[in-house]
Parts: structure tokens; C-alpha cells; sequence
């Protein structure tokens, strides 16, 4: 508690990430020398365009991919091999099929050898805070679509993770379902406080859920540009899709990706 | 722990931005229950149906006459046809004797026959729990290990592409006309089915659940005991219910080649005496051998696997 990283220093440091995969036939850059630096605290959001290594780059940081050249630190501490301190969501849910809601959440705290009494308690307040209480028992393949999401998400919180990262978490869900989880995801990193990076493809959610928005380019993946977000840290969703500065901010970014389309 | 401080830090610098206006506790129905779905109304509204309601044993009772029912017609076609066909002498007596001197025999020589379907039972069974734990096994090492993959699969391929009938006499010369050759057989042959469908089964793992294991700190005995195996589960199944009717077919195989007792015996001597109501009946125990342990199997799939997509629409201990 007293040794926590948020204080100082920075919650994840990215420098000249390179990342190169070699086929037999020929040579392809998926990240091209991408440095970012994300302050505890804070939700960066990226957005590109398909295949640009946003995906990548979040494994990079978890150390589930080795770069080919370039430095990650994560919590002030350089990142080699798999990193315990972060909670990751995936664009599927990723559920174990045989687990209820409650078993499949408490996966995390398994896996981890936790405090048994301690986890089931946190499980269960995730479970209120995300709107699933009454479908603790249910198999994934019970749930909708929002329901295993909100399952993942409650997973990745388990163990109060300083960082979460997550790549397009609600990529797969119908829009009304998605602006849903986005108020919700909001709601929660404003109650925990947590570091979060979160791949989008959507301007809106980028925007809505981000204190700043990277912004990247097609394969190589490089970063263009970094956007703060001027709006209040408090966000409603209806009032934000209605605020002059989140269109101007999502102009700018539709016109900049476009831009950067058209370019390559 | 840590976790708490940073918990604080964020709500503070969230309630000091929002200047203070809104804690983060979130009450439902307060100012910011807008921006997303509070606790309360997704309770009452969940977006997808209820539950389905739990299978009561009568439930299950009907499904499993239901899926009796089909069957059992066809068999008693079966043996009304079979019964004519006989009792009119259109084939003659002594190559297909009629149900009923089949039952006689059944009867009359029960405890004999009894005896000698134990045996088979016991190399059967032997046979294939031997097979299934050599199989697993097997397949762990094959998913897990490149190398042992590339050293081992091969031979588990040559294995399986030895004709066993052909080797059969080869391992009574060896281990004499003892119950070992007859399970040796029965392992050797229903080995290979539950390789492949563990290796398969190991395989399917998604790579996202493996990576996601791997940042929650898990050792790799953790991840198999808790992802890799209860996935592997459904493939595994359906190879051991291959492997469980194949490892009849070798015990039998064993006893053909040189046995003084069990069922292959049997059948060898009711064929050179030309004892076709022994024959008929030693051949129905065979096959009872084999369904019994197939629907043994099945019911351990039903209790281990009841969430897997094959089971969920009801025990169909058929083919129905």
C-alpha cells in the first residue's frame, strides 16, 4: 500500500518499441519505433487502423511478445516475460465454457493462489458493481454477449490490478450494448482508479473513455499523434456525445486517420 | 494493499476533477446512475432470458425413454425376423438356431459362460484403463513438448499401422497363454484413439486463455489442471468411447490365438463343434461387454462434461 507505484514515476514506459516478423518469403515492420509513456492513473486510448500492432503493442506490455528491439517497463520495472500486475480483457470474452459466471471471475484468484475468503468477496462486489448479480452460476454460453464481457472485465479486476489493459473489449458487441459497457468501464476506472489502456477502433469510444487519445498509422504502426481529451473527468455519455469539444476532437481524428489511409 | 492506495488516489483525483460534486461510490439512482446501467435496473432487466430451468430426475427419466425408444423397436424387428427366419427352418438349425435355443443355452450354461465373460471383462477393462492413462500421458507429452512430438508421434503412428491380429501369436510366444497378451492387446489397440483425441483435445486450448494464464503468474501444472485439461475433456471423451469398444476387439483377438478361457475361447470351441446356440450366445455377451462399458463411459462424459455444447440438449445414452 505504502510502496505504491501510482505515486511516482510512470505507469508504463514504451521507447522505440520495434517489433518484426520474419516470413520466408519476406520481412514485415508491425511496429515502427513507438515510445509513449502513460502516467498512473490515466486511460490512454489507441486508435488505427486494422493490422496497425495496436494489439501488439498491448502485449508487448504485458510481456506476452518479445519486441525485436526497443524497451517496456512497466511500474517503473523493465518488462521480461508475462507481467502479473496488470489485468487483460480480450476482444472475446475468453471464458472457460465448463465455469459459471462467479467460478469463471474467480479464475484469477485460482491461478494466483490468493486468499480464498478475500477473493469470493471481491468477486462478489464485482459482481454488483457490474449489473451481474442473479447470474452467478450461469455458463458463458447462458450469457449474452454484454454479460460474458462484463464476466471478463469483473476477471481482470479481481485482484485490483494497478494496470489494465485491454484490446477492443466490446469490438464484438451490437452498438447500444457497447455505449453501455463504456459508460460502465468509465464509471468503474473513476472508482478505481486503475491505469488503463484500452485498442479501439471506435472514435467515439476512444474519445468518450480516453484522458488521451494516441492515434496510429497502418502497418508500419507508428504513432501520429496524441490527443488530450479536454473534457471533465466525470463523464456522461449522452452529454458528452452532445459536447461541441468531443466532435471537434472526433473530427480531428477521423480526418487525421483518414489522412493517414490515404497515404499509404 | 497497494491496490487500495491507488484506489484512493484515483477516487481523489476523480472527485477532486469533478470539483468534488460526485463521490464514487456509486448509489443507484443518483445523478450519475445515467451514464451507465446502475446495479438495480440491470437486476430487474436483465437483456437476456431467464435461465433454463433445471432438469428434474423425471425430466430425465422421459428424455431417456425417449431415447430408448427408436432403438428398442428396431432391435425386436430385428429379433421377431430372426425368430421366423429360424423357427421355419429356412436356414438350417445348426448354422442359425433359433432365440430360443439360444436363451436355452444361455441359460443351461450359465455359470460356465459367466466365468469365461468375467475373463474377457477383466482384460477388457484392464486393457483399457492401462490404455487410456499410457494414452493421456502420451498426448501431454506430445502437446507439451516439440521434441517428444516429433520423437514420439511416429511411433505411436507405427504402432497403430501394425496389423495386432498379425502380432497377436507373436505375444503369446512371449508372455505364454496368460491373461498379459490379451491386455497387452487390448491396450495396444486402443492406445492410438485416445493419443489422437488427447493431443486434439490439448491443442484446441484457446491461445487467448493461455496467454491470459500467463499474466495471471500460474505455473504450467496450474494452467493444465485448470484450463488445458477440463478443455481437452469433450475431445478426450469421444476417443476413450473409440477406445473402450476397441479394447473388446482385442482381448477377443488375445483369446483366439491361444486361451483356455473367456469369451474368444469360447467362441472357438462352439465354432469347431459347430454349436451355433453357444456361438450366438457368446457372441450377444461380447457385444453386452462392449455396450456396457460404451454406456459407462458415456455416463462419465455426462457427469464430467454436462456444460460442453454435445450434451446440453439432454443424456442421450444413444446414437439417437
Amino acid at each position: 500500500m505504502t510502496t505504491a507505484p501510482a505515486a511516482t514515476g510512470t505507469a508504463i514506459g514504451m521507447s522505440g518499441l520495434t517489433v518484426r516478423f520474419t516470413t520466408r518469403r519476406s520481412q514485415t515492420t508491425a511496429l515502427d519505433d513507438v515510445s509513449l509513456d502513460i502516467e498512473p492513473g490515466e486511460f490512454v486510448t489507441i486508435v488505427g487502423p486494422s493490422g496497425c500492432g495496436k494489439s501488439t503493442l498491448l502485449k508487448i506490455v504485458a510481456g506476452l511478445v518479445k519486441p525485436t528491439s526497443g524497451d517496456v517497463s512497466l511500474l517503473e520495472r523493465p518488462v521480461r516475460g508475462p507481467q502479473k500486475e496488470i489485468g487483460f480483457v480480450f476482444q472475446k470474452a475468453a471464458l472457460l465454457e465448463w465455469r459459471g459466471a462467479r467460478a469463471n471471475i474467480l479464475l484469477q484468484a485460482e491461478m494466483r493462489g490468493m486468499d480464498r475468503a478475500q477473493a469470493a468477496r471481491r468477486a462478489d462486489e464485482l459482481i454488483e458493481m457490474t449489473g451481474l448479480t442473479g447470474f452467478e452460476k450461469a455458463l458463458p454460453h447462458e450469457l449474452s454477449g454484454g454479460m460474458q464481457q462484463r464476466v471478463a472485465l469483473c476477471r481482470a479486476l479481481l485482484h485490483s490490478p494497478p494496470v489494465l489493459l485491454m484490446d477492443e473489449p466490446f469490438g464484438a458487441l451490437d452498438a447500444l450494448t457497447r455505449e453501455q459497457m463504456n459508460a460502465e468501464l468509465h464509471r468503474i476506472w473513476r472508482e478505481t482508479g486503475t491505469t488503463v489502456v484500452l485498442v479501439t477502433h471506435s472514435i467515439a469510444e476512444a474519445v468518450f473513455l480516453g484522458t488521451r487519445v494516441v492515434v496510429m498509422s497502418p502497418r508500419p504502426g507508428r504513432i501520429i499523434r496524441t490527443f488530450p481529451v479536454e473534457l471533465p473527468a466525470h463523464r456522461d455519455y449522452a452529454q458528452v456525445m452532445s459536447d461541441p469539444r468531443f466532435d471537434r476532437l472526433a473530427t480531428d481524428l477521423r480526418g487525421l486517420l483518414g489522412s493517414a489511409a490515404a497515404n499509404h | 494493499m497497494t491496490e487500495n492506495s491507488l484506489d484512493t488516489a484515483g477516487r481523489q483525483a476523480a472527485a477532486d476533477e469533478a470539483s468534488g460534486a460526485q463521490a464514487a461510490a456509486p448509489t443507484p439512482g443518483a445523478p450519475h446512475a445515467v451514464d451507465g446501467r446502475s446495479p438495480s435496473t440491470v437486476v430487474k432487466a436483465p437483456p437476456d432470458g431467464a435461465r433454463p430451468p433445471r432438469r428434474t430426475l423425471g425430466r430425465r427419466a422421459v428424455t431417456f425413454a425417449d431415447s430408448l425408444w427408436r432403438p428398442a423397436l428396431v432391435l425386436a424387428v430385428f429379433f421377431a425376423a430372426w425368430w421366423f427366419v429360424a423357427a421355419r427352418e429356412y436356414v438350417p438349425n445348426y448354422l442359425v438356431p433359433t432365440p430360443g435355443q439360444v436363451w436355452e443355452t444361455m441359460t443351461t450354461q450359465w455359470s460356465e459362460l459367466a466365468r469365461h465373460t468375467l475373463v474377457t471383462l477383466y482384460e477388457t477393462v484392464l486393457g483399457f484403463v492401462l490404455a487410456a492413462a499410457l494414452g493421456l500421458v502420451t498426448a501431454v507429452a506430445i502437446a507439451y513438448s516439440r521434441t517428444l512430438d516429433k520423437a514420439l508421434y511416429p511411433i505411436v503412428l507405427f504402432a497403430q499401422v501394425i496389423p495386432k491380429i498379425a502380432i497377436a501369436p507373436l505375444l503369446v510366444v512371449w508372455f505364454g497363454l496368460g491373461l498379459t497378451p490379451k491386455i497387452i492387446l487390448a491396450v495396444l489397440i486402443a492406445f492410438f484413439p485416445v493419443v489422437i483425441s488427447g493431443v486434439a483435445g490439448l491443442r484446441s486450448t484457446d491461445p487467448e486463455l493461455l496467454d491470459l494464464a500467463a499474466t495471471m503468474g500460474a505455473g504450467p501444472w496450474r494452467t493444465f489442471r485448470k484450463i488445458r485439461f477440463p478443455n481437452a475433456l469433450p475431445h478426450l471423451m469421444a476417443g476413450l468411447k473409440v477406445a473402450v469398444t476397441l479394447a473388446v476387439v482385442g482381448a477377443v483377438v488375445g483369446e483366439f490365438v491361444g486361451a483356455s478361457e473367456g469369451l474368444g475361447y469360447v467362441l472357438l470351441l462352439a465354432n469347431g463343434n459347430l454349436d451355433a446356440p453357444l456361438l450366438f450366445a457368446d457372441l450377444i455377451l461380447m457385444s453386452a461387454i462392449g455396450i456396457v462399458l460404451f454406456v459407462l463411459v458415456e455416463i462419465a462424459e455426462a457427469l464430467l462434461i454436462p456444460w460442453h455444447a454435445s450434451r446440453r440438449a439432454g443424456v442421450s445414452l444413444t446414437t439417437s
